[in-house]
């Protein structure tokens, strides 16, 4: 483990930004963090955690995937990838460290999705410990632990100190050029039983998965909770735009006067046109889309992915809903544990 | 790292042969720009292709994998794409990938079984991949039986095909039926569903079925009433595809996704499903 | 703190639903914490009776989805609506969106609605409670209680209510207010008072933000068609991405434009933004226009009235002087 005084960030920073473009949680206009890129003089958010996730680095809202030159009755299409820079985003919640082992097992699996594949190669996670969650926290749901977060390093910060472990091979070497001065892990300990301590505390602890998982369609899909749960559903996307394990998009084209470009954006299995096709959609109300999305995460993934649930307790939606639905109230009441 | 093989890029294709099956279905033949087939393919398998700027839509390959020189695709015009392609002249460049999913198991489920294919309509398209394929490795298999219906005699798909080929095959029997009575038709009048009751089929058959809902509902329950069981009868679905990889997530039913998982499912797996396919 | 007690509301919403003059109720459901409050159709009286909240987070207005709801209904709906709920209400039932027949309206008084992100500011994350009694009490987890003012931490729309009187019900608890003097056009006047440049500055800003969701769009009682513009493919302009920076902002000018006259200011669209964008500005500006080019005119006010932007009269402002920035 390595250690640095807090003011020494700045200097962290413009020496890993010498190799690679550094992102890190900064407040806005509005008081809210959104992950920005460092230079001398941008200041690390206080806030718990950004509005939008992190998987916006690997899998952007809008991305072109290729170009076609049309002329008469030829096509030509155009390879327009370019490799990634290198980047490092610091400040990552073990939340949001956590949605990438979901989304590496839909993105990475054969066949492979270079798009999403170039940006991890070329990504560094540096996790940030929580030391203060909110009460829409529940991540130790799915056995998260937030005050030990995962990614290629870890970071915990104390009132003047941050220590420093990588957990992977990217990690080390980005660690190795830091030159930080070596330290035990007794501050580390300290704060890390502090934090369980509050965990416990949390209005959401004992949220558990008991009654969802793999194999259990037949139990919960026909439940006529889902009616009520989803009645005053608006069918908007938010919940799966700020969700950092949603990834399901849509694969559009627009013709620029030039050629056609054909790019991918993020898509809602809330949306009505979701599965609409020329003759006919298998989804026709929002009882079905709004069950899609929560049997999804909390079933279809666990099924194919052993026993992995798609949610990590990030509380986003919680936050965001506008009208105040979210996977707790789902399993509450699904689950019935409430 | 250099970039990877991506799977949601195409090739460019060329529409080499345009036939007009009927009044809303076309069978374009497609190569590569130097004249060869695009890629291999199975039975049962899918291709992506598109026309860029108009979209991109799932289409089965209705060719033979035993056809080495070409792929075709029987196309109804339903939708933008559809409409498009109707359009299209031979010399047309297009874009496809593939190939998609799990094809019909032609290699080993159903070798020496005697098999039984039922279409309606444009349902024959995919069917007619594995026909062409079990009539190539005829001795592979039992009695072939073709039960095949449409609106009228026009709307008959590969209607050519299937009497100057299929149905001078040994072995193989051609049951044709159109829904209303029509001039110059003199072969069987009904409902597919109706006819594969009447011709009332013994039960040591494996059944492909393909068609419109509705078809498949009343013919899976005439099987059944013939004594059929889930686990003899196959089906391919249709639902919204993009990537056509499995991560999109728009065709995902339950915790399958009809394009890598599917399309070909036998009735005993649909049944594990949540009904909303 | 709301004058009229959670009690009355539930009182009346279990005696009409037990003698059969409603067949449901449009009301506010408890959440998870005090705070995240979900609009619920309530059919049963145990429901309603350990479920059904009024308090000071029941913001959300039910007008939009009585154009759902009544269609299915097999016979009358209960809905609770809030002063400027109604304005809404009215506004739909001039554009024929709902059936009058189908709805029973009770009025009641709203001393308004508080904003959780203001509470948060002060209070930081970790809410462990939240009481809305004389002032709002809040407990965290970190062993924290703050006391704060309701004044204090209202949304925009409270402290700029621009009404407190109902103009539709069938019934009214409590006492009817009074329409409002408020300051809601003081924001859109700085925009005014700003240069091209600084505006243009101002709205990239903001918009620039937006992840298009759509929950403006899906919580507007004034976005109400059966297939909307931006979700029909053959309409040319569907698109679930901006295809460059352009076209981000036009999503949100051309809804502007779509509900220009038809917009009551309900203020439901900044409050579900998940970026917080203070899109009320945009039709605000749209109403303050007209009630400059065509005199004072509040949609939603009387059912059946010609809004001004569908109603030409000879006296009508000149394109050509509203483009030269001149009032009638």
């Amino acid at each position: 483990m390595f250690k640095c005084s807090i003011d020494s960030l700045d200097k962290i920073f413009a020496e890993i930004s010498k190799n690679a473009t550094v992102y890190l949680p900064v407040d806005n206009d509005d008081g809210k963090a959104v992950y920005t890129k460092w230079e001398n003089g941008v200041k690390w958010s206080n806030e718990l955690n950004t509005v939008k996730s992190l998987k916006d680095f690997f899998f952007p809202q809008v991305e072109n995937l290729m170009e076609f030159k049309v002329e008469g009755k030829n096509i030509e299409i155009k390879d327009i990838r370019t490799e990634s820079e290198d980047f490092v985003v610091f400040g990552v919640r073990a939340c949001d460290v956590r949605s990438f082992d979901i989304l590496d097992r839909v993105f990475l699996v054969e066949p492979c999705d270079s798009y999403y594949a170039n940006r991890r190669e070329h990504g560094v996670i540096i996790s940030v410990a929580c030391t203060r969650p909110s009460e829409t926290c529940f991540c130790n749901t799915f056995g998260i632990d937030a005050t030990s977060p995962n990614g290629d390093i870890t970071v915990w910060k104390t009132e003047d100190a941050l220590y420093w472990n990588a957990n992977t091979e990217k990690g080390k070497a980005l660690l190795d050029k830091l030159n930080l001065d070596e330290c035990d892990d007794s501050a580390v300990n300290e704060q890390k039983a502090k934090t369980a301590e509050i965990m416990k505390r949390l209005p959401l602890a004992s949220l558990t998965t008991e009654n969802f998982g793999g194999g259990k369609t037949d139990e919960l899909f026909n439940r006529p909770e889902w009616k009520t749960l989803s009645e005053s559903c608006l069918g908007c996307g938010t919940c799966t735009f700020v969700c950092p394990t949603c990834q399901c998009y849509d694969i559009k084209e627009f013709n620029n006067g030039n050629g056609v470009i054909r790019f991918r954006c993020w898509d809602s299995c809330m949306y009505s046109d979701f599965t609409k096709m020329a003759h006919g959609n298998n989804r026709l109300s929002q009882v079905e889309r709004f069950r899609q999305r929560f049997m999804h995460k909390l079933v279809y993934y666990p099924e194919n992915n052993e026993g992995i649930f798609g949610c990590v307790g990030c509380g986003r939606c919680l936050a965001k809903c506008p009208i105040s639905m979210n996977i707790v109230k789902v399993m509450k009441t699904i689950g019935g544990n409430d | 790292m250099s970039l990877m093989k991506e799977p949601l890029i195409p090739v460019v294709g060329v529409i080499t042969d345009v036939r007009i099956d009927t009044p809303d279905i076309k069978t374009f033949r497609v190569v590569t720009p130097d004249g060869k087939k695009a890629f291999d393919h199975m039975p049962g398998q899918c291709a992506m292709l598109s026309i860029p700027g108009v979209g991109e839509a799932m289409f089965s390959i209705t060719s033979s994998p035993t056809n080495t020189e070409y792929m075709e695709f029987s196309i109804k015009k339903c939708g933008c794409v559809t409409e498009w392609l109707h359009q299209a002249e031979v010399g047309q460049q297009i874009t496809l990938r593939g190939p998609y999913g799990k094809n019909f198991p032609v290699d080993d489920a159903f070798v020496g079984q005697n098999l039984l294919f039922v279409a309606g309509g444009v349902g024959l398209a995919p069917l007619r991949s594995v026909i062409n394929y079990c009539r190539h490795y005829r001795e592979r298999y039992g009695t072939i039986d073709i039960v095949y219906g449409s609106r009228s005699k026009d709307d008959l798909l590969q209607y050519k095909e299937i009497i100057e080929e299929w149905a001078t095959d040994e072995g193989v029997n051609v049951h044709l039926t159109i829904d209303r009575e029509q001039e110059g038709w003199d072969g069987h009048v009904g409902f597919v569903p109706n006819y594969v009751k009447e011709l009332g089929f013994d039960t040591n058959k494996t059944a492909v079925l393909c068609g419109p809902p509705i078809m498949i509902k009343f013919t899976l329950d005439g099987l059944y009433s013939l004594g059929f069981e889930k686990t003899q009868v196959y089906t391919t679905l249709e639902l919204k595809m993009k990537c056509a990889i499995g991560k999109c997530g728009r065709c995902n039913v339950g915790s399958k996704y009809v394009c890598k998982d599917g399309p070909v499912f036998r009735f005993d797996e649909l049944d594990e499903l949540p009904d909303e396919y | 703190m709301q004058k009229i007690s959670r009690d009355i509301l539930v009182e009346k919403a279990i005696s009409m639903l037990e003698n059969g003059d409603v067949c449901s109720v449009l009301g506010w459901r408890k959440g998870e914490f005090d705070y995240d409050i979900t609009p619920a159709v309530f059919t049963d009286k145990d429901d309603i009776k350990n479920n059904f909240v009024w308090n000071d987070f029941c913001g959300a207005n039910f007008s939009k989805y009585l154009v759902q709801k009544t269609r299915k209904a097999e016979g009358k709906i209960l809905v609770f609506l809030k002063p400027c709920d109604t304005y809404s209400f009215n506004q739909l039932l001039t554009e024929h969106r709902f059936d009058r027949e189908k709805v029973y309206a009770i009025g009641i008084p709203c001393e308004g609605m508080v904003d959780i992100n203001k509470i948060k500011e002060i209070t930081g994350d970790g809410i462990s409670s939240i009481d809305c009694g004389d002032k709002i009490t809040v407990n965290t987890i970190y062993g924290d209680k703050f006391d704060i003012d309701a004044t204090n931490v209202l949304s925009e729309r409270c402290i700029n209510c621009k009404s407190k009187k109902h103009v539709a019900y069938d019934e009214l608890i409590g006492d009817e207010g009074e329409v409002l003097e408020s300051n809601r056009f003081d924001e859109v006047t700085k925009l005014e008072q700003m240069t091209p440049d600084e505006r243009f500055a101002f709205w990239q800003n903001e918009l620039s933000k937006c992840i298009r969701c759509n929950a403006c769009r899906d919580i507007c009682p004034a976005c109400t068609c059966e297939k909307c513009v931006f979700d029909n493919p053959k309409s040319g302009v569907e698109n679930k991405a901006a295809a460059n920076s352009f076209e981000e902002k036009m999503f949100h000018i051309i809804r502007a434009f779509h509900v220009a006259g038809r917009c009551t200011d309900c203020g439901e669209c900044s409050r579900v933004c998940p970026q917080h964008i203070p899109l009320h500005l945009l039709n605000r500006k749209f109403i303050k226009d007209i009630d400059g080019f065509y005199g004072e005119y509040q949609a939603g006010d009387e059912v059946g009235s010609r809004a001004p932007l569908v109603n030409y009269t000879t006296e009508d402002i000149e394109a050509a002087d509203i483009f030269e920035g001149r009032d009638n």
